[in-house]
């Protein structure tokens, strides 16, 4: 579509160009379709919002009591701080993931009656789980005042490492996404990866003291660098962060953005016929 | 070339769907891939076979081959056809959400379609929270909505309601809602798929009036698909009949609608298949049918005859009973009649079970009819539920045995499709008022 009035060609395999347009003249249904899952969410659930915060607190208090069992050294940190500051930007990712994984299948309605650039869905998703996202990372003032601790000068570098998690987290569900659709299997592969990362994502510092292949090793996993890179902004050098790791998971997630990019684009087509 | 004031032309356009079973190079059948799973085994299970047959050849179907016409500016044109002629999946295309395999369309102007009435609508959120979400869907900026609010609001009637959720809402305020929104759209074409057969019809006025009103005073184009000939009759001037994927005419209505008559009988098949066809109103889908068909080698009936079929059901929960109804249509989408049938005794879940279904001398003119069918339970009178019905079936002709005579000789078209008991008259009984008629009778002129 060259302008409002211009000839709009529908042709197999040319139907490139006017996408950005039309995600520009859909912007709005971003936001709408955020703000459609947040009311939906908490429609008739009595503790409503606050939902938002209990999940990442009751996982705080299992995650701690689990670190205090396994003796993990927190840098002298005190340990829910620690473990508060590794989960915020997982939960970010976790969530964001499973939730676009399932957004496609979700809005088969809308998919297969409508057009709009498809990349809305799973984009919208990623929006709502930051607003989570946003909610539980308001607690860490109390908690940080309850510590007594202060924020190091890093924290200036904060909004550029969110940046980054919301980068990985949308890349992430691109490819969950448009897989999805095409293999249903992926919605129960995801939960799992989800259970089965936390593990190996940095939250628990088991590799503090490894070799330093094997840490470089662990950070292709990309959230590892931005869960660490997140906890040295918030509590500063008793949680360093190595910057060759950081690099490489910076890396790693901007390879994940680019090819979620493409590999949905390229099955959108399809995806009104498959769904 | 197009002409400058042609807005939508389209080129040989096709579409085809990859089916089923997968078929490899060398004739071998596998099942389609539903899932990651079985991608993987297939290629672990039997590697070379994978390996050579990594092209597998899938049977396709072609929803639309070679398609081409033209739409003015202003015009309101029609798209009529039998049920999986193509219609849908041409609309789909138009509106972008499918992409063609063949061909080319070229669109002029901004393109709404309403596919589906209550398109994004979420039963949770309220009618207000609702308008804002379905316009935002259909391609209405925040700040358009706002303006137009108030005339969706008094549109759909719905003003008191506007803060309850959406599942409170009767189907028919659902659907006044849902069309009242994108009633306001404003694009310069509009494509509009059978909404209209939902609703009652105060609904369906309001809904044609409205169409009507954006094509003559807003002189926006309308591509209407319809089952409901007498919409279609009185909305467009032009239509297109697709049969097949293909179109096989373009020109007036009138006789576009005669072409889609003889279309629905020119294929004299006793047997319909009916399991997979899409159904426009699901049911609650506890019995669901698999095929109707004609005991006899064709699908012709005499008027004194017992119109009789036989309908495959299959039980997908435990039924205690079941029973049929049936409505018969004229091509045209006019509903003639419809009878219920008595309540037959219940199948277990997963059973299927043929049963013999008669319609006594319905005495029907000549002409071509066919029909719907219903499972369920329940009638007019106690209510209603049902589990599965299919349209547009069991098309069928009633002809005239040679040398018939009397009434049924001729029968124009305008004294109905049904012929009605025959009237019993009898001189009535004289008392003392009518003697006083018969001799003023008497005195007038022989």
């Amino acid at each position: 579509m060259q302008t409002m009035n211009g000839t709009l060609v529908i042709e197999a395999g040319h139907t490139e160009r006017q996408y950005w347009r039309d995600l520009w003249r859909f912007r709005e249904l971003f936001y709408l379709l955020a703000w459609r899952d947040f009311l939906i969410r908490y429609k008739q659930t009595a503790v409503g919002i606050a939902w938002a915060l209990i999940r990442p607190l009751l996982m705080v208090v299992a995650v701690t009591l689990v670190g205090k069992a396994g003796n993990f050294s927190t840098g002298g940190m005190p340990p829910a701080l620690f473990y508060f500051c590794g989960l915020l930007p997982w939960q970010f990712f976790s969530t964001a993931m499973s939730e676009s994984g399932n957004s496609l299948i979700n809005n088969s309605n809308l998919i297969s009656k409508t057009y709009f650039p498809r990349l809305v869905v799973p984009a919208s998703s990623v929006i709502v789980s930051f607003t989570d996202f946003l909610v539980a990372a308001a607690f860490l003032i109390p908690l940080m005042f309850f510590y007594r601790v202060t924020p190091p000068p890093q924290i200036i570098f904060l909004p550029l490492v969110v940046l980054l998690n919301f980068a990985l987290a949308t890349g992430a569900g691109f490819w969950i996404a448009a897989l999805t659709v095409k293999y249903r299997d992926f919605r129960f592969v995801v939960p799992f990866i989800v259970q089965f990362g936390i593990f190996v994502s940095g939250i628990y510092p088991i590799t503090n003291h490894a070799h330093e292949t094997v840490r470089l090793i662990c950070s292709m996993n990309p959230t590892v660098g931005i869960i660490d890179a997140f906890r040295w902004c918030v509590l500063g050098s008793s949680a360093p962060v190595q910057p060759s790791e950081l690099w490489l998971s910076s890396s790693v997630t901007v390879v994940v953005l680019l090819s979620g990019l493409r590999y949905f684009r390229k099955t959108e087509r399809t995806f009104a016929d498959i769904i | 070339m197009p002409q400058s004031d042609t807005v939508i032309a389209v080129k040989n356009l096709s579409k085809c769907y990859s089916i089923g079973h997968l078929r490899t190079a060398n004739g071998n059948k596998i099942c389609h891939p539903p899932g990651l799973r079985h991608a993987i085994d297939h290629a672990l299970r039997h590697p070379i076979a994978w390996w050579k047959d990594r092209k597998v050849q899938q049977e396709h179907f072609w929803a639309l081959s070679g398609a081409s016409f033209e739409v003015k500016a202003g015009e309101v044109m029609a798209v009529i056809g039998r049920n999986g002629a193509g219609k849908s999946t041409l609309l789909k295309i138009l509106s972008r959400i499918s992409e063609p395999t063949k061909g080319r369309i070229e669109i002029t102007g901004r393109v709404a379609s309403l596919l589906e009435v209550g398109t994004g609508f979420h039963q949770e959120l309220t009618g207000r929270e609702n308008i804002f979400l379905n316009g935002a869907i259909l391609g209405m900026t925040r700040a358009e909505i706002r303006k137009k609010f108030d005339a969706i609001v008094a549109f759909s009637e719905v003003e008191n309601f506007l803060d309850t959720p959406v599942k409170r809402y009767s189907s028919g305020m659902y659907v006044r809602l849902a069309f009242a929104v994108a009633a306001h759209l404003e694009p310069e074409i509009l494509i509009v798929d059978e909404v209209l057969a939902v609703g009652d019809s105060a609904f369906q006025k309001k809904c044609l009036g409205k169409m009507q009103e954006v094509s003559r005073n807003h002189g926006r184009t309308v591509l209407f698909v319809s089952h409901n000939m007498s919409a279609v009759l009185q909305l467009t001037t032009r239509a297109v009949v697709l049969d097949k994927g293909r179109v096989i005419f373009n020109g007036p209505t009138e006789k576009a609608v005669e072409e889609y008559a003889d279309a629905l009988g020119k294929d004299s098949t006793v047997f319909f298949p009916v399991e997979d066809t899409p159904r426009k109103y699901p049911g609650s889908g506890v019995a669901r049918f698999l095929s109707f068909r004609f005991d006899r080698s064709m699908p012709i009936f005499s008027p004194d005859e017992d119109f009789q079929f036989i309908a495959r059901v299959r039980a997908n929960e435990t039924l205690p009973r079941i029973r049929f109804s049936m409505t018969v249509f004229t091509p045209e989408g006019i509903p003639i009649g419809t009878c219920f049938g008595t309540e037959q005794p219940g199948m277990r879940r997963g059973e299927e079970r043929e049963f013999e279904i008669s319609l006594p001398r319905p005495r029907l003119a000549h002409g071509r009819y066919c029909c719907g069918v219903s499972a369920g339970k329940g009638d007019h009178r106690v209510g209603m539920v049902d589990f599965d019905t299919v349209l547009d079936t069991l098309a069928f002709e009633v002809r005239r045995e040679e040398g018939d005579g009397g009434t049924l000789a001729e029968w124009p078209r305008g004294w109905g499709s049904v012929i009605l008991p025959d009237l019993k008259c009898r001189p009535a009984a004289l008392a003392s008022a009518s003697e006083t008629f018969t001799n003023n009778v008497e005195m007038l002129p022989a």
